[in-house]
């Protein structure tokens, strides 16, 4: 196994393994709890299995001469070698049940474990989506409640249930605009978004078949509102903001955005990923958005599962209502709860847009945020938006003094704090600070976006951060922050004491190995 | 509340630390007029674990769980056991509350898993490579298309009448927006799939054709001639397979020369779920992989020569390319790919081999089983673990009446196609390693008084 631990493309350097920092080596390469895991494709093997099966009964396939003949190629583990693969994988992981997660627009909150056994219930895992509708009424009832929550939080009249995560559900609110624009014959071609925005913003309006145009922002981090004015007319669909926005500033002149937009014939599209700043306190709706959506992975505590899955519900406007995707929950007389879907939906809606997935949406999430919001209640929620902000203000205030805060002057920042790399040493980056960081174990925050400050640094420690915990990062930060201004050598070749060293990613983007293969094979592709 | 770990004093603190005098001074920019002066109303207050459980539980058992009564749906989501272990391995910490793996040096769990779980689809596909996943098999479907488009510059996709109608909705969705033109049309009951029909309609003006297997039907059909026209006329061959547990038991789309294969993930670790979330797998030939969307993790070595992961090719993605991006997907579905390459790992060739000859051996007795009742006829020739029955009479009602029986028989073509008349009569039925003959008893009994 000593071999597979050096990494293919260099094997045959033994010199180039240097001394960890103790200047000890070990004889296998592993360092005591951190000992390095073969791909399954090294460990297992074809005629291996962690599965007991019984025996098929004695018939004639009928697989129309299709039959699989040749090997696959995967291999097999028993069950004890399969649960310790993972579990020593899982250990090279960092994670919010490991530390403070201070990922800026990412909302690593604590993850409640009553929401995965609630997840768990037979009568919400072990239901198939096309089940008669008679037998699944507790799981339309569920989608129902919580559409209606979140209604509630958002001051919205409608619900589109169903994308299967926040960029997902930017193409539902973008789809809908587009919808509603070509109903009254009038085909727009441009949807403006902020610099600051996240990328899936200008990638979802371009893939829905959309020019992109950027919107200028002000000193102050904001949308230039007289800007904007000037740029709306009638080719113009609509604005897609992000708000409270990606500099962590909440848009004071959101109404006033929202009106002109209207004025101006186009619709307003709120990216709620930062939702976690105001909610319980603010609602989308009095700020004359028309659809937002909601990423039930950050907001409302649904796992992150190491990229996914999301859930990514969009809230509309009464303007938007009618063209909301297929399908979603009503309810009718005698309290039967029912699906909308392609079979009823004439009778009830005839506008819808159409189908954006398969089935009805990402019910393991809905169960999970639906026991988060019920537990929180409405005061709850409102305290974790007002915790969310305290925390974010409080780091903001503990670092100004040695980081450059470039908007920290214009007053309190929302759920998370942003900085930039002014004043570090030539010689040193976000990026050195960031794996700096991970020395100092923490997950870095996030690094060089927005892309409008200069080697960004987004810090959101959430609201499940205790003020100890807030601590402890404020003086990590403070340490490696000085360590960059003071051109500290050893932060250019950090992280020293993690799983792996700094990794060769434009190695990897210019010999692309994408799968694994036998060793020989992988000789024979290199020549 | 607990899930909120600060204090009265720790806030006073922290406020008095900031300079504030209040949180409200914190939300100054955001005007007084659109502030809530409490919690919104018309929503409950916070409540502890017992009551919410209690709450939950409600809902819950208000639905018939496939596990307890006889279940024979299929359509796009199968119920396949999944081993303890799977979900064990799913509920680590470590991987249930990481994000996704943008520093590497301490996500390489999650890369690890991330690059087993391509090479499995890779090799499930018979293709060369394979995405992190997509949202599901819908989605995926529809990036594929797309993909096509943008490798062949061509605008018309022709799509197999196999294909499971969710799918088709999907795209026909997007298609209305993008400019895209799909070749469609509704099934018939024919024992063979529409391959001759499909050759007809590739010509130069052809992006892609999509042909899922087995199709929405059960049929299995050989794909090398389309995939040949296809390439004659420099356009793609699409599989999309929404049962990965048949490719333990037929040739995979790779080995007829499919370009770029798609699928649903969910039979294999995920469960049921009412539909979601669920794991969209994607993949190509290597030419292609430049073009492909979503999240890619490859292998390379830190500074100290040990091999590790990265994501990689992220110039294709929306988070450097923006409104150039080959896709907006960001999140996609991390924890469900974790439990289909953990499932798979358990499997291995031996036990999915194993596992798919049960599941198509069973189901052809369940078959020959149903086949006999008077006014049921098979409409298949081949298949693998679902096939179409064509009954006497409209198949919804039915369906219906029998899951007040406490019996979920199937899933009716009048559900999927309320618009095909001449469909009404078909009811799909899967069978799993999960059906016991006991249940195949019941199904028939009920099925039996139900047409006498």
């Amino acid at each position: 196994m000593n071999m597979l631990t050096k990494g293919r493309p260099t094997k045959q350097e033994e010199n180039l393994i240097m001394p960890d920092q103790t200047g000890t080596q070990t004889d296998t390469g592993n360092r005591a709890l951190m000992v390095d895991e073969p791909l399954i494709f090294e460990r297992g093997s074809a005629d291996r299995s962690g599965i007991d099966l019984p025996e098929a009964p004695a018939v004639e396939n009928r697989l129309g001469g299709l039959d699989r003949s040749t090997d696959i190629g995967l291999p097999g583990l028993s069950e004890a070698e399969t649960v310790r693969h993972y579990t020593r994988l899982s250990r090279q992981n960092y994670a919010i049940d490991v530390g403070l997660f201070p990922l800026g627009s990412c909302t690593m909150k604590h993850n409640p474990r009553l929401n995965e056994k609630m997840a768990r219930l037979k009568g919400f895992a072990d239901i198939h989506p096309l089940q008669p509708m008679e037998s699944v009424q507790g799981a339309l009832q569920t989608i129902y409640e919580l559409a209606d929550w979140l209604k509630k939080l958002t001051g919205m009249p409608a619900v589109a249930m169903s994308p299967k995560a926040g960029a997902h559900g930017e193409l539902c609110g973008i789809l809908a605009i587009r919808s509603a624009l070509e109903a009254r014959g009038d085909a727009r071609e441009v949807i403006l978004v902020p610099e600051s925005a996240h990328g899936t913003n200008p990638a979802t309006a371009a893939f829905a078949g959309y020019k992109v145009e950027d919107i200028p922002a002000n000193d102050a981090g904001r949308v230039d509102l007289e800007a904007l004015k000037a740029r709306l007319g009638p080719d113009v669909a609509g604005v897609m903001i992000t708000n409270p926005n990606t500099c962590g500033l909440f848009e004071p002149d959101m109404k006033a955005i929202s009106d002109a937009v209207h004025e101006a014939g186009g619709l307003v599209y709120c990216d709620g990923a930062n939702f976690n700043a105001i909610v319980g306190r603010v609602r989308p709706g009095d700020l004359g958005v028309d659809a937002m959506h909601i990423n039930l992975h950050k907001t409302f505590s649904t796992p992150h599962g190491g990229g996914g899955p999301g859930s990514g519900p969009v809230v509309f406007s009464e303007a938007l209502a009618p063209y909301a995707p297929l399908p979603f929950v009503e309810i009718n007389e005698e309290g039967h709860y029912f699906l909308v879907e392609e079979e009823t939906a004439e009778d009830h809606h005839e506008s819808s847009f159409g189908r954006m997935v398969a089935f009805h949406g990402q019910m393991g999430m809905f169960t999970r945020a639906l026991t988060y919001m019920l537990s929180h209640g409405a005061d709850g929620l409102k305290q974790v938006s007002e915790d969310a902000v305290l925390n974010a203000n409080y780091i903001l205030r503990q670092l100004e003094d040695i980081l450059d805060a470039p908007f920290a002057h214009s007053g309190p920042c929302m759920h998370e704090a942003l900085f930039s790399d002014k004043g570090f040493s030539n010689e040193l980056s976000t990026l050195d600070l960031a794996k700096g960081m991970i020395d100092e174990g923490y997950h870095p925050m996030t690094m060089y976006f927005p892309l409008v400050v200069h080697g960004a640094m987004l810090v959101e420690p959430t609201e499940t951060e205790s003020k100890a915990a807030i601590d402890e990062f404020i003086g990590a930060f403070r340490s490696v922050a000085k360590r960059a201004k003071a051109g500290d050598e050893a932060l250019k070749t950090a992280p020293h004491h993690a799983p792996r060293r700094r990794l060769d990613e434009t190695l990897a983007a210019r010999k692309p190995i994408l799968v694994w293969k036998e060793p020989e094979e992988f000789a024979e592709a290199a020549e | 509340m607990r899930y909120l770990p600060q204090t009265p004093e720790d806030r006073q603190a922290m406020l008095a630390a900031i300079g504030a005098g209040s949180v409200d001074e914190l939300f100054i920019d955001v005007p007084a007029e659109v502030q809530l002066d409490g919690p919104i109303r018309d929503l409950p207050m916070h409540a502890g674990e017992m009551a919410v459980e209690a709450h939950m539980k409600a809902l819950a058992k208000r639905n018939h769980a496939a596990g307890d009564m006889p279940f024979f749906l299929g359509a796009g989501a199968y119920r396949h056991h999944v081993p303890a272990s799977v979900d064990h391995i799913i509920q680590r910490g470590e991987f249930l509350t990481a994000y996704t793996p943008y520093q590497p040096e301490i996500a390489q769990g999650t890369l690890q898993t991330l690059f087993e779980f391509q090479t499995q689809v890779a090799r499930l596909f018979g293709v060369d490579v394979a995405n992190a996943s997509m949202y599901d098999g819908s989605t995926a479907c529809w990036e594929a298309i797309v993909m096509a488009r943008r490798i062949t510059k061509r605008g018309k996709a022709v799509l197999s009448s196999g294909l499971h109608p969710h799918y088709v909705s999907v795209c026909n969705t997007m298609a209305r927006f993008t400019k895209d033109h799909l070749v469609y049309e509704a099934p018939a009951f024919d024992a063979i799939g529409d391959s001759e029909a499909l050759l007809d309609q590739i010509d130069d003006e052809t992006s892609c054709v999509v042909v899922q297997y087995p199709d929405i039907l059960g049929r299995i059909s050989d794909m090398s001639a389309l995939a040949e026209k296809a390439h004659a006329h420099k356009a793609l061959l699409i599989a999309v397979v929404t049962e990965p547990v048949a490719l333990g038991a037929i040739k995979s789309p790779g080995e007829m020369d499919a370009d770029i294969v798609v699928g649903e993930g969910q039979s294999l670790g995920v469960g049921l779920q009412f539909g979601g979330p669920y794991v969209g797998l994607f993949g190509c030939k290597q030419k292609y992989v430049r073009q492909m969307p979503g999240r890619l993790c490859g292998e390379t070595v830190d500074a100290e020569g040990k091999r590790g992961f990265v994501l990689t090719l992220s110039t294709r993605e929306q988070h450097i390319r923006r409104e150039k991006a080959t896709s907006n997907i960001c999140t996609n579905s991390g924890l469900c790919a974790l439990a289909f390459t953990a499932h798979m790992t358990l499997l291995g060739e031996k036990g999915l081999r194993e596992l798919a000859m049960l599941n198509h051996k069973k189901a052809v007795q369940v078959a020959d089983r149903l086949n006999v009742i008077n006014g049921v006829t098979l409409l298949n020739d081949s298949f693998f673990n679902e096939f179409t029955l064509i009954l006497d009479q409209d198949a919804r009602p039915i369906v219906r009446r029998l899951a007040d029986q406490r019996i979920l028989a199937g899933v009716s073509l009048g559900r999927l196609y309320p618009e095909e008349e001449k469909l009404a009569h078909g009811l799909l039925v899967a069978v799993t390693e999960t059906s016991t003959d006991d249940e195949v008893e019941q199904l028939a009994t009920a099925l039996e008084s139900e047409l006498s």
